[in-house]
């Protein structure tokens, strides 16, 4: 089947979208930039065509007449077991890198003590990876990097205290081996690993049902269906950097309205608040932008201004609008410089504010600036969309709602949960268009 | 230099044609250097004053050398040497938010002075400021008044607050000259002011602004031989600076005219520093100064894309000629100040947005581009609106960019080409909008 691929190069994130020829998003990919777009991008179009997979799986299974909870046990079963064969699969990389990691002079006295110990980190990092998949698990992150680095250095600073080796060593392999790891592209066909993945299903549990039909055939089936990638268009910060032709980049405004309109169609204002960048936009009703504007110069504001916090705070990022949410007296700040962020936060909690108050104001102050932008780009004219890494953060929703009612009155706010994914989406879209174009012989 | 001059036939011929205007300004700007350096040897005197408001033939009859503050800047600017003035001027106490002419020029000044040619620049005999709607030069000129303790004149010009210029205006700026300028301009030079060679100077600036005019509008072709915005910059040069009302000035807006012609009879798009642009597809009409620290990078992202800019509001700040004014010998003193009222800068808001959605009818561009100038609040302050007011009265899509002028520390080369290149993305949306609706 012919497939459209949009792929959003974020300066945090890389996003990918797969749509088909209905315009029905069948796929959606995240992973981090790690520095390295070309195969960031790879590995997020990769994950957005596993994703495909399943909803094919879905959709030949309910044909088959599977009821949904059933069906929804069996997916989700084969997608944390497929996620666990991927795991397994990079960690044994992982080892023979570390492995490699250990000679010269450094490792002289100690190399076959070394690997021993590396040997004893993986296998515990082996046993420990099906509770990581388990059913109701809760994984901080789900790219590779952070979930073996975190168990990695807990394991090995267990292992080198009980071999009398310093935890430096193992570390140091760590760390001259993962970038590598994760800049290696995935090996092995998919195909594969979706039948080792339903084979250890299977294997815990032979009485899969998913209605009548026969489950091992109906996914054999679906995995013969060629996900064609029929057109590509980059968009994002490192879409210059990525060997596309102009004839497959687009800007991320344009993506980002387009992207808003598919999910919202009655959209006219777009915001995105995103980890370097700000942007206000205005779209007319066919979802083409109209004008917009972003922040300059500075990323006061961004989300990474959140992040910043969040380090400062020792909080994890997700952590931050929960706390905020608790304050009911935001404290007043004015200055969003992501520069002066941490000292501004010191300052404020040496006069003795509460976190919660602090953290309140500080999204306050990142909101006022955005609507500052929205308005520079035309205000606000219902509907209203926010996209963009901040969405996901329930404090500064709650500003922004309060500070669009008292600026534009009742404005409907949409936030879609796969707002992160609008960029890719309209590139997707914008993919998709510039098929139907070429096969019609204009332009799209 | 006139036996240099050839008409073009063949296009072996251009080549040729097409240095002798960049070759004449290139001698005329090193001559003029070089003129005002050794003004200490050969007796000189010197005029310090702006292009908006420039008096360059009133200068002249007192036999003064003019040298233009602004345009040391953007030389500076164009040589990046302007971020370690403007670095020297923070230094001495100014601060980030000031005009960064302003800083690069006393910068220049700590650091001894030296102009283009490497010597040091003569310190000025007389300040000479036509205020003109920039409250910033006012203060600048007293910080040199500071500096060199020199005979000052400041020509008040109105502003053009109700759109148009009174009798009363120009009224009260001809006694100013009369009253103020000549004579103290005759005591610091030494030199009687002759209302006749004013006249003569006056005649030959007529004949470079036709041909000035003429390269302009040319741009209302397709496509467009001139790039409006940046290939003005140099085009502008010799009227907006020493030149206008000299024979030098003829000279080579007569070469440009010419090289311009030819261009356009061989349906040639504008030279760019790295040679013929490619196919036109995007025609853009320019607001407010460009960067000049990284000129050939921010005019790189046009040429790149293929948008030409086919009329600039920029190309007016010393003379909007092409709205018809052009110096009259006859009414020599009411010529010089009607011309200060009617520089860009001096315009009200709604006659600046009025030119603006013209610029985009006449030469049928595909809509406006600001470049806000985040350390000149005179050119920015209010640009937004006149935006939006430009947008609704053509139709036509516009975008908002922000630099500086020559402080390489706001210019963001990524932000600016990410901006630029989803504005043309959504010309071209929208056109296909348009064609698909057609």
């Amino acid at each position: 089947m012919k497939t459209f691929v949009g792929i959003d190069l974020g300066s945090t994130t890389t996003k990918a979208v797969l749509l088909d020829e209905n315009c029905d998003v069948i796929g959606r990919g995240i992973t981090n930039s790690r520095s390295n777009y070309a195969t960031a991008a790879r590995v997020a179009s990769e994950e957005a065509r596993i994703d495909g997979r399943f909803t094919l799986f879905r959709r030949a299974l309910n044909a088959g007449g599977g009821k949904s909870g059933e069906l929804d046990e069996f997916l989700d079963a084969l997608n944390r077991s497929f996620r666990l064969v991927q795991f397994l699969e990079q960690i044994d990389d992982l080892e023979e890198t570390c492995r490699g990691q250990v000679k010269g002079e450094r490792f002289a006295k100690v190399e076959s003590r070394v690997k021993d110990a590396i040997g004893e980190v993986f296998k515990l990092l082996r046993e420990e990876a099906p509770s990581l998949y388990a059913p109701g698990a809760k994984r901080k992150s789900d790219f590779f990097r952070d979930i073996a680095g975190s168990r990695y250095h807990a394991h090995a600073e267990e292992v080198a205290r009980a071999a009398r080796l310093p935890y430096e060593l193992l570390l140091n392999v760590y760390d001259k081996s993962i970038i590598d790891v994760e800049n290696r592209p995935p090996s092995g066909g998919l195909s594969e690993k979706f039948r080792r993945a339903l084979a250890r299903v299977l294997a815990a549990d032979s009485a899969v049902k998913t209605g009548s039909s026969d489950v091992p055939k109906t996914i054999e089936s679906t995995l013969d269906i060629d996900l064609e990638e029929t057109y590509l268009v980059g968009t994002g910060y490192g879409r210059v950097t990525l060997p596309f032709s102009k004839e497959h980049i687009r800007s991320e405004i344009l993506c980002h309205g387009l992207g808003a309109h598919m999910m919202y169609p009655k959209t006219r204002t777009v915001l995105d608040i995103g980890g370097q960048d700000t942007k206000g936009i205005q779209v007319d009703a066919k979802g083409i932008v109209e004008n917009f504007q972003m922040n300059d110069r500075c990323a006061a504001g961004c989300g990474r201004y959140l992040g910043y916090i969040a380090d400062e705070m020792n909080m994890g990022l997700h952590e931050l609008g929960p706390m905020a949410m608790k304050s009911d007296r935001p404290a007043r700040i004015n200055s969003t410089c992501t520069v002066f962020a941490g000292a501004e936060l010191r300052d404020r909690l040496s006069l003795g504010e509460k976190r919660e108050d602090i953290l309140a104001g500080l999204h306050r102050a990142i909101i006022l600036r955005a609507i500052s932008i929205i308005s520079r780009s035309g205000g606000v004219t219902d509907e209203f969309t926010f996209t963009g890494g901040v969405a996901k953060n329930e404090a500064a929703v709650r500003e922004l709602r309060k500070l669009i009612k008292e600026n534009y009155g009742d404005v409907t706010i949409n936030i879609n949960p796969d707002s992160i994914y609008t960029g890719a989406l309209g590139a997707a879209e914008f993919a998709r268009r510039a098929h139907l174009g070429q096969a019609e012989g204009s332009e799209a | 230099m006139t036996t240099t001059f050839v008409t073009p036939k063949a296009a072996a011929a251009k080549q040729v044609v097409k240095d002798a205007s960049m070759m004449k300004q290139k001698e005329m700007m090193a001559g003029h250097y070089d003129r005002l350096t050794s003004a200490p040897q050969t007796g000189e005197k010197i005029a310090a004053t702006f292009v908006p408001g420039n008096l360059n033939e009133l200068i002249m009859c007192f036999g003064l050398l003019n040298n233009l503050p602004e345009v040391n800047a953007i030389q500076n600017g164009l040589r990046r040497t302007s971020g370690a003035f403007v670095l020297e001027a923070e230094k001495i106490g100014h601060s980030e938010d000031v005009c960064t002419y302003v800083k690069s020029d006393i910068g220049m000044m700590a650091k001894g002075n030296i102009a283009p040619n490497g010597k040091k620049f003569p310190d000025p005999d007389v300040l000479l400021l036509s205020y003109t709607g920039c409250f910033t030069f006012m203060k600048w000129f007293e910080l040199l008044r500071e500096q060199y303790k020199c005979e000052t004149i400041m020509l008040h010009t109105p502003y053009m607050g109700d759109g148009k210029i009174t009798k009363n205006m120009t009224e009260y700026m001809v006694k100013q000259i009369k009253d103020e300028v000549i004579p103290k301009l005759e005591r610091v030079s030494g030199v009687k002011f002759d209302i006749d060679r004013l006249r003569e100077y006056l005649k030959k600036s007529v004949k470079a602004e036709n041909d000035l005019v003429r390269v302009l509008q040319s741009a209302k072709n397709k496509p467009s031989p001139i790039d409006a915005y940046f290939g003005a910059i140099y085009y502008i040069g010799p009227i907006f600076g020493a030149f206008r009302g000299t024979d030098d000035a003829i000279e080579y807006y007569k070469f440009l005219l010419a090289e311009v012609e030819d261009r356009l009879a061989h349906g040639l798009g504008p030279v760019t520093p790295d040679g013929e642009m490619g196919k036109e597809k995007y025609r853009l009409v320019v607001e407010g100064p460009p960067n000049y620290t990284s000129f050939r990078q921010f005019w790189k992202m046009f040429y790149d894309e293929g948008a030409v800019v086919v009329a600039s509001s920029y190309s007016k700040v010393g003379g909007v000629y092409d709205l018809g004014f052009r110096h009259d010998p006859d009414k020599p003193l009411e010529t010089l100040a009607e011309y200060c009222l009617g520089v860009y800068t001096n315009r009200s808001l709604p006659m600046r947005i009025d030119m603006l959605a013209n610029y985009i009818n006449e030469y049928d561009a595909d809509g406006l581009l600001i470049n806000s100038i985040k350390s000149c609040n005179s050119f920015s302050a209010g640009q937004l609106l006149m935006m939006r007011e430009v947008e609704k009265r053509t139709g036509k899509p516009a975008a908002f960019i922000e630099s500086d002028l020559v402080d390489p520390r706001y210019f963001s080369a990524a932000n600016i080409k990410n901006r630029l290149e989803s504005y043309f993305q959504m010309i071209e949306q929208k056109r296909a909008g348009a064609r698909s609706a057609a």
